[in-house]
């Protein structure tokens, strides 16, 4: 297919992963805000989220404090800077209108009226609306978009373009989201695996694991009261989490042989050599490396993957 | 003076024409509301499929949705059998006409139309000179303007034979009434239309360079940004054929290709949706971004054929429309079977000073324009717009021509008041590759504003689907 063609579809997926993901992470954070605790507690909470997205510049320059509020208007609504779910959902619709013909018409409708129906809604009748009540159509709009590209879409290189900038994003906002929030919240560094967790640490861990929908998959998995490392295997190493950093590289790693081309050997090459390091790795190992620098080198091999996938096949020869 | 218009669907206030008579039997019988309640739908789903055009000069990236009117224009059988073998002929003719003025010159040689008016023509392409087009065809895809006016007859308005657009309305009109009307398709044959995208590739794939058995054909467009887009986009996916911009593509060794994810891949036929001067800025516009350098060249190599070709607007060009019936007689031997409109070429001076005494009833048009911005409407201008014009058309009278103002026939049409008749025009579109072949009908446009005769969608024009009957009654299902 055309790089270009493919391209937009690879951005189309990752911009609408990434709004979904943005919409999981505001969401639990909300959640967490209504546990009473104190206000440097809560404050610390919000800058997180706008550390996670590398976006305290953007934001000094709008807001000159930091609440609940005006975050949640900053990272939902606001369209003059790029990392909102507005304008993720704007940047998402915009590829996939560049590429429409490809997209099944279930897709384009779907993406189309999301964007649609954003687009006339003020922050205010967001939040009149209930926020809670507005991520939940977020993810519900995102699963929409799956469902229908699962349902309707032929499995050509279109299709595996799309997974890959999924998967790929998808990928990179667990590593954040886990990195960041395991720092932030109390018990993880010195926690002894078979600790028992007080209620407070257990609202936090708990809504760690709602916000990649892995709530009940704890429960089942584990059978047992939550612990930060747990939580943390949960999410690193689990192949058959959807959200799960393995599950994620592991359909990487399985695309990019679908669709390699001449240029793509290393690419494959280091993919292959990340993944191994989660199908065979032990959290023991990472925890000794420590989970902070872990996840960096994560995150940094993700950005790397990334270019490297738009020089071989999304640029053109 | 109350002009009478020819209305598709009336003889008078009570009496309908025979072929409109079960669609206004459907229509009373309806339950009140539920018209609205469709049309509702309609612009619902329009919307959420994005079947919109970007307006120019307003706000960038602004969508608008072209109206469409749930009435339809229905043409009956006999008067689409008479339509249809004119517009074969015609576009006949006037690829004829561009297979000589760019070789042989016999039509200019025989004096039957002035060489001066095509050779000295701006659409002329001297870069086409000598070169020879697969299977003699330039315009491989011909969009005919056509309306009917007093007593009924149809003339031609216009042949649009550079890159005419419309045809995804027809067919996404034709769509949507089956969605909204399923029970209008049960009671009567309507002819279809939805084959059109695979007549479309069929006349593409025809028209490849000599020696390539399973060419690839691709749709190119200047992109999201144009006004057409949507239907850019639609025509490859119907076709499932790549969408490429100028730059997707490139040359080597005077042989295209397009940048895919394994590499590059060999492309032989283009149907191209820019216009001549922006497809090759190393020979036309250099400032152009759209294009692709060294197309030209490629494809007077014979490495690629281009769709339409280049050069096709000086066959459709208002100068050259008052000719078309001596390239029918002059190449097929037959005498035309669409009439043109009456046109005076104010360049003669007999004609000229005619114009200039009755402008307030003619409709005077810029030769090479298009788009319905550079016109003068007589009976609708002001005393001083006509003055206006008057200066200009005596300062520079070869730029225009000038012709009767048609009574052009009206639909009965939805507007804020409730229905009304509304002046309609009709594009059928014309396919030339192996043989000439045209879908039923075409797409019916319609002025919606009282007493308007522009139907040009950035004028405020809407569209309806089309109707030509098949003889006979469809079968009841079953």
């Amino acid at each position: 297919m055309l790089s270009r063609t493919a391209d937009h579809l690879y951005w189309m997926a990752r911009y609408s992963e990434r709004a979904e993901n943005l919409a999981r992470l505001l969401d639990v954070n909300y959640q967490m805000s209504l546990v009473p605790h104190d206000a440097e507690t809560e404050r610390s909470s919000w800058n997180a989220i706008i550390a996670l997205n590398s976006l305290e510049y953007a934001y000094a320059k709008r807001h000159d404090e930091v609440t609940a509020t005006k975050v949640l208007h900053f990272m939902v609504r606001d369209e003059t800077h790029p990392s909102s779910i507005y304008s993720c959902l704007r940047a998402a619709r915009e590829n996939a209108h560049a590429v429409r013909g490809t997209l099944t018409a279930e897709m384009w409708e779907t993406i189309n009226e999301t964007w649609l129906q954003l687009r006339d809604q003020s922050f205010a009748e967001i939040h009149s609306g209930g926020i809670a009540a507005f991520f939940d159509w977020v993810k519900q709009r995102a699963s929409l978009l799956r469902g229908a590209m699962f349902g309707t879409m032929l499995r050509d290189e279109a299709f595996q373009f799309i997974r890959l900038g999924a998967l790929l994003e998808r990928a990179d906002n667990t590593a954040r989201i886990l990195d960041v929030k395991y720092h932030g919240l109390p018990g993880a560094q010195q926690s002894q695996g078979d600790d028992l967790v007080d209620a407070n640490d257990f609202y936090h861990w708990g809504a760690l694991l709602r916000s990649v929908s892995a709530f009940e998959v704890y429960r089942k998995v584990y059978r047992d009261v939550i612990t930060p490392e747990r939580v943390a295997e949960l999410l690193i190493l689990r192949e058959d989490l959807p959200r799960a950093l393995h599950s994620c590289m592991q359909g990487v790693v399985e695309i990019l042989d679908k669709v390699r081309n001449s240029r793509s050997d290393e690419t494959v090459r280091r993919a292959g050599q990340l993944y191994a390091t989660l199908r065979y790795g032990r959290m023991d190992d990472i925890f000794e490396r420590g989970l902070h620098a872990w996840l960096d080198d994560f995150i940094d091999s993700i950005g790397d993957l990334s270019v490297r996938i738009s020089e071989d096949f999304l640029v053109g020869a | 003076m109350t002009p009478t218009f020819y209305d598709e669907m009336h003889t008078s206030a009570a009496d309908i024409r025979p072929h409109y008579v079960p669609f206004e039997n459907w229509a009373r019988a309806l339950q009140p509301g539920v018209m609205a309640r469709k049309r509702a739908e309609a612009d619902l789903a329009f919307r959420r499929l994005g079947i919109t055009f970007a307006v120019y000069g307003e706000e960038a990236g602004t969508e608008r949705l072209i109206p469409f009117d749930t009435i339809p224009r229905i043409i009956p059988n006999a008067e689409w059998k008479t339509l249809r073998a004119g517009l074969k002929q015609r576009v006949k003719a006037l690829n004829m006409f561009l297979g000589d003025i760019y070789n042989g010159q016999d039509i200019l040689r025989a004096g039957r139309i002035p060489a001066d008016e095509v050779l000295n023509n701006a659409q002329f392409r001297p870069e086409m000179k000598g070169f020879k087009v697969p299977n003699g065809i330039y315009a491989h895809i011909a969009g005919v303007d056509i309306v009917r006016a007093g007593a009924g007859e149809f003339y031609v308005l216009e042949d649009n034979l550079r890159v005419p657009s419309g045809v995804s309305y027809m067919l996404e009109n034709r769509k949507m009434m089956m969605r909204l009307f399923p029970e209008l398709f049960a009671q009567q044959k309507i002819a279809p239309v939805e084959h059109y995208p695979d007549l479309l590739l069929e006349t593409l794939r025809a028209v490849a360079p000599a020696g390539v058995d399973d060419p690839t054909v691709v749709v190119m467009t200047p992109g999201a940004f144009n006004s057409a887009y949507f239907e850019h986009s639609f025509l490859a996916q119907q076709m499932g054929v790549e969408l490429v911009e100028g730059r997707d593509l490139f040359i080597d060794h005077d042989a295209v290709y397009m940048r895919t994810t394994c590499g590059p891949k060999r492309v032989d036929v283009i149907y191209r949706r820019i216009d001549d001067d922006f497809l090759d800025p190393q020979v036309f516009r250099p400032d152009s971004m759209l294009g692709v350098p060294g197309l030209l060249k490629a494809y007077r190599a014979g490495r690629v054929t281009l769709c339409n070709a280049i050069g096709t607007g000086v066959a459709d060009d208002k100068s050259i429309y008052p000719y078309v019936g001596e390239m029918v007689r002059f190449y097929l031997g037959e005498e035309p079977i669409l009439n043109n409109v009456p046109t005076w070429r104010c360049r003669e001076k007999d004609d000229l000073r005619y114009v200039l005494a009755h402008l307030p009833q003619l409709v005077v048009k810029e030769v090479h324009g298009a788009g319905g911005y550079g016109m003068l409407v007589g009976p609708a201008a002001t005393k001083a717009e006509i003055e206006q014009f008057r200066a200009v058309l005596t300062a520079h009278p070869d730029k225009y021509i000038a012709q009767p103002t048609l009574a052009l026939s009206t639909c009965p049409t939805y507007v804020d008041s409730g229905i009304a008749p509304r002046h309609i025009d009709l594009r059928p579109f014309v396919l030339s590759g192996k043989e000439v072949s045209l879908v039923p009908g075409g797409l019916t446009r319609v002025a919606l504003r009282e007493g308007s005769l522009v139907v040009n969608s950035s004028q405020g024009g809407g569209t309806k689907d089309t109707w030509v009957l098949e003889n006979g009654h469809a079968e009841p299902h079953r």
